[in-house]
């Protein structure tokens, strides 16, 4: 099937090397990275995980989200949602693999990654999280070829693929709560040490994922004949709504525990970044871009006659990505490190380098969602569907 | 005279005295000699007890400028600690730091008091690895690159660390640091930032220096203790830092710890530091 993606436009071509002008711009930086150490990044002694563990954190949703798709469809007979499913499998694989590449670019010492492996140990969340991410990456990828590959025979997928795609459901879950737990679990971390962490996790993945999913719908009914069904892009963007109020109403529970119970190894981070701590502000403007996207892509969301015009849905579902990844893919990190165990501050920022890096990871992720996608887009076009 | 058991036991005990005294007048043994006087308590009692764990007291009353500086340098000359100054020549944010000065309300956080005697709260504390008994940079660590031994000290196997710096998050107390660049380089080729040249830092050659890529931390001077030698910080600051196993109720800590109170840092969160400051 691999093959269809080797026949395309000259506008797809042009992607694909675009894209692999970043990958290899980002291969470069990671060779100096490779050479002088972590330390051509931003992260110090007090804020040792930076922009790719928080891009790790942000992805895992996007990936996990597929399970949006996968539930309805497999466990309600939702048909609306049969056409689609396969592009939220495929985007999970793409998502997937930057998940993976962002936790190698992060390790002081690389070429010892199979030391997790070699020593494998129970006790570790990371030990965890690296054996669900890849076998959610398998499922993806078993579960996504396989149904595709029926529909294009024309035949029902074999018997099977449905226990896999059973187990992916809670699989998805489970990829999410894992990385939660690589946060929640740390003594003496007041930001992260909390039981809503995973839920938290879970709902902004759940309106992230399914939002750049619209977006994704709609740029594939520009590009190609395909189209997703306006119905289906409706279901989505009310299962949008949910997680997006959902999100927002957590972090007020977050907000109301900390500020009531008034302890300041808990209160500090939260005022760090939405008010600034001694002097210190980096963060502030991110914080609040993020609240206000996030209210304002409510108050577009929750009129359904706003909702039901795709211009306005699709700012409104920009507005969700933006909220979701500046609280996941910035604030997670820099409110968890900022104050320190001592409770000194170190700002943390990534720097070029390390932007390009991650910006190459992304690259690379893309391909892989633009090759999947061109597969089964072509199949759905010869299919007319 | 016959000889007996108990005579030839004595005997025995005799030669094996002039045996040791050989030991300690051959040529080079005055070094080790001088060491046993020098540091109290007598290195033969440096063994922990089977279940037993090695602990430290501070005295806050006695940690002067004096005590703090000869007890950090101890360490960072026995132990290749490379340091890293920024532009404008303060510590730099990737600096690597075993044992090191902080204010009081830094260390203990959530422990100061408004009315606490100024001499205690504007005095500085040292702060190093607790060697926590229920430590979580241990339980994080995806390759058991930390790990504790069994006389309780948290240890780091350098040549498996993967660089993940799961425990540095998992540390409450910032007790770890990562070698964001190439230690080795430093000793060489950091420039000093005033003048320009290259600042040559003495590499202690018993000691292995590190690579980049690896966390690291105060090891409790296991290497010392290894050879009955007390930690480099506490044989530098005699009278104010005391060590020993906290199973042995007479050992130096244990003393200490009976007589004065002690408090030790976030108690609160079930880590059971095995570092006790001595108020
Ligand atoms: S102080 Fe930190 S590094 Fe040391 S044992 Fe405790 S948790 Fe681990
Ligand atoms: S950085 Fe090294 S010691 Fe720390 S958790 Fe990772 S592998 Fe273990
Ligand atoms: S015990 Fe040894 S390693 Fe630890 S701070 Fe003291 S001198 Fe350094």
């Amino acid at each position: 099937m691999l093959d269809l993606a080797l026949k395309g436009s000259k506008r797809y071509w042009g992607w694909l090397v675009l894209l692999l002008v970043i990958i290899g711009a980002g291969f470069g930086a990671y060779v100096v990275q490779a050479i002088e150490g972590l330390t051509i990044t931003g992260m110090s002694r007090d804020v040792s995980w930076g922009f790719y563990i928080a891009q790790l954190t942000f992805l895992v949703g996007v990936a996990a989200s597929a399970v949006m798709l996968v539930l309805p469809y497999y466990l309600h007979h939702y048909k609306t949602f049969g056409r689609i499913t396969i592009l939220g499998e495929f985007l999970a694989i793409g998502a997937v693999t930057m998940c993976l590449l962002f936790v190698i670019v992060d390790l002081g010492k690389p070429e010892r990654l199979m030391n997790v492996i070699l020593h494998p140990t129970p006790n570790s969340v990371l030990f965890w999280d690296m054996v669900v991410l890849n076998v959610y990456l398998f499922l993806n990828l078993i579960i996504g070829w396989c149904t595709l590959e029926c529909e294009r025979k024309d035949v029902p997928p074999p018997a099977w693929v449905k226990p896999l795609i059973y187990l992916s459901i809670p699989w998805a879950v489970s990829i999410h709560t894992v990385t939660a737990f690589l946060y929640a679990g740390l003594p003496g971390r007041g930001f992260w040490l909390t039981a809503i962490m995973a839920p938290r996790f879970l709902v902004s993945a759940f309106a992230a994922g399914p939002a750049v999913l619209i977006l994704l719908s709609m740029l594939v009914r520009k590009i190609s004949k395909f189209d997703p069904g306006k119905e289906a892009i409706q279901t989505l963007s009310k299962i949008v709504t949910y997680c997006i109020i959902l999100h927002l109403f957590f972090f007020g529970l977050e907000c109301f525990t900390v500020f009531y119970s008034n302890m300041p190894s808990h209160m500090s981070h939260i005022i760090y970044l939405y008010f600034g701590y001694h002097g210190f502000n980096t963060m502030v403007p991110f914080m609040w871009t993020a609240l206000l996207c996030g209210l304002t892509a409510i108050g577009m969301l929750i009129v359904p006659k706003w909702r039901q015009n795709e211009k306005l849905l699709a700012i409104a579902c920009v507005l969700v990505f933006i909220c979701t990844y500046i609280d996941k893919g910035m604030g997670m990190m820099a409110g968890g490190f900022v104050p320190n165990p001592l409770h000194e501050i170190t700002e943390y920022l990534p720097t070029g380098l390390e932007l390009t890096i991650s910006a190459g990871v992304y690259a690379l992720g893309i391909l892989i969602v633009t090759v999947l996608y061109k597969v089964a887009l072509t199949i759905k076009e010869e299919r007319g569907e | 005279m016959s000889w007996d058991r108990r005579k030839f036991l004595k005997a025995a005990g005799v030669g094996a005295l002039a045996g040791m005294g050989w030991q300690l007048l051959r040529p080079g043994a005055l070094d080790a000699a001088e060491l046993i006087g020098k540091y109290s308590p007598n290195p033969s009692q440096l063994a922990v007890k089977p279940g037993g764990n090695w602990g430290m007291a501070i005295d806050l009353t006695k940690l002067d400028d004096a005590a703090r500086q000869a007890a950090a340098e101890a360490c960072n000359i026995e132990h290749n600690v490379p340091h890293y100054v920024d532009a404008e020549g303060k510590a730099s944010k990737q600096d690597i730091k075993w044992i090191w000065e902080a204010e009081f309300d830094q260390a203990f956080v959530e422990t100061e008091n408004p009315y606490a005697p100024s001499a205690v709260l504007h005095n500085k504390v040292l702060v190093l690895c607790n060697h926590c008994q229920n430590p979580p940079c241990v339980r994080v660590c995806p390759t058991q690159a930390t790990f504790k031994r069994e006389d309780g000290i948290v240890m780091m196997d350098m040549h498996r660390c993967i660089g993940c710096r799961f425990c540095m998050a998992a540390c409450p107390y910032g007790s770890r640091s990562f070698n964001f660049k190439d230690p080795r380089a430093a000793y060489f080729n950091e420039k000093d930032p005033k003048t320009g040249q290259p600042r040559l830092q003495e590499v202690t050659s018993e000691y292995p220096t590190r690579t980049k890529g690896v966390v690291e931390k105060c090891t409790f001077c296991a290497e010392r203790l290894a050879v009955g030698l007390q930690p480099a910080c506490v044989a530098a600051a005699p009278g104010v830092m005391f060590f020993g196993d906290m199973s042995d109720a007479g050992s130096p800590v244990r003393a200490q710890l009976n007589k004065r109170f002690s408090i030790r840092r976030k108690p609160n969160l079930g880590t059971e530091p095995q570092v006790f400051y001595l108020i």
